[in-house]
C-alpha cells in the first residue's frame, strides 16, 4: 500500500448556479519515497487534489488515506494533528508567517509538536543550512527573496519528518533559474532524507525533474508515467 | 518569553496606529472608571459621615415604634441604664441623650411649627457637629436653662435674631400643655434645609421640665470609633439591652435604618452610574470586536497557512485570545495607573462642587469632595472592562475556528 491512497475521489464546487466538477473519479496511489508531479493545464484540478490529500478540503465521495490514516470521520482537530505530524505543505507564495523570522517559522511547527525549545532552535538551524540558508536565520520573510522564502517553506515542511510533502506549484512565482535551484534542493532532500514529495506544476521544465508524472485534465487522470 | 506571546506581541504592533487607538480607548475607559468610582465612593462616605455627624449618629436606642410615629409618649424611660451598657462596649466613641417634641414656635410677628430637641450640651458636643454649625451667637453651656439654638431659616421666617424671645407651645408627655418663653442664644446653619427650617435645640433638663418627661428621653445617640464598627456595637448593645428589657420595648437602630432616604439616594446614584459605565464599557468592547474582526479579515490567508501546517483550531483561538488579552491588559494597566494618579491628586486637593450637586447639598455637603481611591474602586471598573472585552473578543477568536483553509488560501 502506498503512503497516499486515493480511491474514486469526486469533488464538485458550486460557482453561483454552475456546478464545477473539479475532480471526477480520481484514484491515485503514491509510494513512500516518491518524487511525483501532478501536471495539467490551469483549472484541471491539481490544487483541489493536493488539498484533499492534505485534508484541507473534503471530497464529496471516495476515500483518502495518508500513512494508514483514513480521513473519513476525522474531526478538524484530528486532521490538523495529522497534518502536523505527517503532511508538509508548500504553497505558491505567502507561505510564511510574516511576524516570525526564518528560523522561527521553522521552529513553529516543532513548537506545535511540543519539541523542547533548545532542540527546536538547533534542528531549525540545521535544516535551514540544508536548504542553503545559512546565516539568514533571523531575517523576516519580507527581508528574504521569493526563492529564499520558498526554501524556508521547504525547510518548514520537512523539519518534522512528515510522510509526505505537498507542494502546489512551488516554483510558479520564481524565475526559471531560482525555480531550478529550488527543485534541485527538493530533489536532494528527497534523496538524502527519503521525504516523499508530491508537487503540482504546469511547467514543462519542472515535469522533467519528477520521477513520476501524473497528468490531469478536466478532473481526470489521463496519464501516469514512471520514469 | 514563549513563542505564542512573542507572536502575539509582534502581531499587535503590525498596525501600530490602530493598536494605539484601541489601547487608548481601553485605557481611557479604565481611567474614567477608576476616577468616577473613587469619586462616588468618596462622596458617599462624606455624605454618610456628615449626616451621621449632624444628627443621627451611627446608632440610636429608641422606644419601639418611635422612629415611625415620633409620639412623645414613646420614651426611653431610663437613659442612664443604657449609658451604663454603652460604657462597657469597647468601640463606642461617645453617646448622648435627646428628647424631641413637635411644637408651635412664635415670635412677635409669626408662628411656625418646629421640632424642639432637648440636648445635653456637654455630651452632644462629642457626638454631633452642632456646636461647629453655630453661625451667630454661641453654643449652649452646662447650666443654661431657658436658652435655645435655632436654625437660620427658621430664624429668618420668624424674623428673630439672637437675644430675641420666642414662645414655645406644645403638648407634654402626660398630655398637659407645655408652654414656655425662651431666649435665642445662637443660630446654626447645617446646610440641610429641612433641619435649618424646622428645628430648635434647648438644654435637655429644661426640656424635661417643660414637657414633663420625668427624666425620660426619646433617643440615645451613639457614635462608634468608626462607621465600620457599627455592626459590632449594634450586636453588643442589643444583647446588653435584651437583659434589662425582656418585653422588647426598646430597639437599636443603625444609621441605615435611621436614614432610609440616604441609602436610597446612594443606591439610585450608584445604579444610574452603573448604567453609564456599562455603556462606556460596551463602546470599548465594540472597538475590540471591530479590531479583531479586521484582524481576521486582513490575516485570513495567514490563518489558512497556520491551519495547513497543522495548527489546531483550539490553538488558533488561543493565539488570537493572547493577542486581544495583551492589548486589553496594556490598556487596563495604563488606565489603572493614570486613573489612580489622577484620583490621588484630587484625593489630596479635593474637587470644588459648590452648587454642582443637588444630591450632596441635600445631605449637607457643600464645598469640596475628596475622591477615595481604594483597591475596590481601582479594580472593579477595569475588571469589568476586562471581562466584557474578553467576551467580545471570544466571537472573532471562535470565528477563525470555522475558517475554511482552502477558501482562506485562495483569498490573497
Ligand atoms: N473554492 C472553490 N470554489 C469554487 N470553485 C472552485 C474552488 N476551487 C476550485 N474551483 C474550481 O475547480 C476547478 C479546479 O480548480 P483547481 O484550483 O484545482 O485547478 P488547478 O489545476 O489547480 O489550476 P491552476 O493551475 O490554475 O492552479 C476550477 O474550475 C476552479 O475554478
Ligand atoms: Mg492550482
Amino acid at each position: 500500500m502506498g503512503i497516499v491512497e486515493c480511491k474514486d475521489i469526486k469533488k464538485t464546487y458550486q460557482q453561483g448556479k454552475i456546478e464545477v466538477h473539479a475532480l471526477k473519479d480520481v484514484s491515485l496511489s503514491i509510494d513512500k519515497g516518491g518524487f511525483a508531479a501532478l501536471a495539467g493545464p490551469s483549472g484541471s484540478g491539481k490544487t483541489t487534489l493536493l488539498n484533499i490529500i492534505g485534508g484541507l478540503d473534503q471530497p464529496d465521495s471516495g476515500s483518502v488515506s495518508v500513512a494508514g490514516n483514513t480521513f473519513e470521520k476525522m474531526t478538524q482537530s484530528q486532521l490538523a494533528l495529522l497534518r502536523l505530524h505527517n503532511v508538509g505543505f508548500i504553497f505558491q507564495s505567502y507561505n510564511l508567517i510574516p511576524v516570525l523570522s526564518a528560523v522561527e517559522n521553522v521552529e513553529f511547527v516543532m513548537l506545535l509538536q511540543g519539541v523542547q525549545a533548545t532542540q527546536r532552535r538547533e534542528r531549525a538551524m540545521a535544516i535551514l543550512d540544508d536548504v542553503g540558508l545559512e546565516g539568514k536565520y533571523h531575517r523576516r520573510p519580507a527581508e528574504l527573496s521569493g526563492g529564499q522564502q520558498q526554501r524556508v517553506a521547504v525547510a518548514r515542511a520537512i523539519v518534522s519528518n512528515p510522510s509526505i510533502v505537498l507542494a502546489d506549484e512551488p516554483t510558479a512565482n520564481l524565475d526559471s533559474k531560482t525555480g531550478n535551484g529550488l527543485l534541485e534542493m527538493m530533489r536532494k532532500m528527497n534523496e538524502e532524507k527519503k521525504v516523499t514529495f508530491i508537487f503540482s506544476t504546469h511547467d514543462k521544465m519542472v515535469m522533467d525533474y519528477a520521477r513520476r508524472l501524473v497528468l490531469i485534465r478536466d478532473g481526470r487522470i489521463v496519464d501516469d508515467k514512471i520514469k | 518569553m514563549s513563542m505564542d506571546v512573542k507572536m502575539a506581541w509582534r502581531n499587535i504592533w503590525r498596525n501600530p496606529r490602530r493598536t494605539i487607538l484601541t489601547i487608548s480607548a481601553i485605557a481611557f475607559a479604565s481611567l474614567l472608571l477608576v476616577f468616577m468610582l473613587s469619586f462616588q465612593f468618596g462622596s458617599y462616605e462624606t455624605m454618610i459621615n456628615s449626616s451621621v455627624k449632624i444628627h443621627t449618629g451611627h446608632l440610636q436606642v429608641q422606644s419601639t415604634g418611635y422612629q415611625d410615629k415620633k409620639s412623645i409618649r414613646l420614651v426611653v424611660p431610663d437613659p442612664d441604664a443604657i449609658g451604663k451598657i454603652l460604657d462597657q462596649i469597647q468601640n463606642v466613641e461617645a453617646y448622648t441623650f435627646r428628647a424631641d417634641a413637635f411644637s408651635l414656635v412664635s415670635s412677635k410677628k409669626r408662628t411656625y411649627g418646629s421640632m424642639v430637641i432637648g440636648i445635653d450640651p456637654v455630651k452632644e458636643e462629642k457626638v454631633s457637629t452642632l456646636k461647629s454649625l453655630i453661625r451667630k451667637g454661641s453654643y449652649l453651656v452646662k447650666d443654661d436653662a431657658d436658652q435655645v439654638l435655632i436654625g437660620n431659616l427658621l430664624a429668618k421666617n420668624l424674623k428673630v435674631d439672637i437675644q430675641d424671645e420666642i414662645t414655645i407651645l406644645g403638648q407634654g408627655r402626660d398630655g398637659s400643655i407645655a408652654a414656655t418663653v425662651v431666649k435665642i442664644k445662637g443660630i446654626y446653619s447645617s446646610g440641610i434645609d429641612d433641619l435649618d427650617r424646622s428645628s430648635i435645640h434647648m438644654p435637655l433638663k429644661y426640656f424635661q421640665d417643660v414637657y414633663g418627661m420625668y427624666g425620660a428621653v426619646h433617643e440615645v445617640v451613639v457614635i462608634g470609633k468608626s462607621l465600620k464598627k457599627t455592626k459590632i456595637i449594634k450586636a453588643a448593645l442589643s444583647a446588653g439591652i435584651k437583659k434589662t428589657d425582656p418585653k422588647d420595648r426598646l430597639v437599636v437602630l443603625d444609621w441605615k435604618e435611621l436614614m432610609p432616604g440616604l441609602l436610597q439616594s446612594i443606591e439610585l446614584d450608584l445604579v444610574s452610574g452603573i448604567i453609564f459605565y456599562f455603556l462606556l464599557i460596551l463602546v470599548v468592547a465594540f472597538s475590540i470586536l471591530n479590531t479583531f474582526l479586521m484582524v481576521i479579515f486582513e490575516r485570513t490567508r495567514e490563518f489558512g497557512v497556520l491551519k495547513a501546517i497543522g495548527t489546531t483550531p483550539g490553538r488558533l483561538t488561543k493565539l488570537l485570545l493572547i493577542e486581544s488579552i495583551s492589548m486589553t491588559m496594556i490598556g487596563i494597566v495604563a488606565g489603572i495607573i493614570a486613573g489612580s494618579l489622577i484620583t490621588l491628586f484630587f484625593q489630596e486637593h479635593g474637587i470644588d462642587i459648590s452648587g454642582a450637586s443637588d444630591l450632596l447639598s441635600q445631605f449637607g455637603i457643600s464645598g469640596r469632595i475628596y475622591p477615595r481611591l481604594s483597591i475596590l474602586s481601582a479594580l472593579i471598573g477595569p475588571g469589568a472592562v476586562f471581562v466584557i472585552t474578553f467576551l467580545s473578543a471570544l466571537y472573532p477568536a471562535f470565528k477563525i475556528r470555522s475558517l475554511n483553509p482552502v477558501e482562506a488560501m485562495t483569498y490573497v
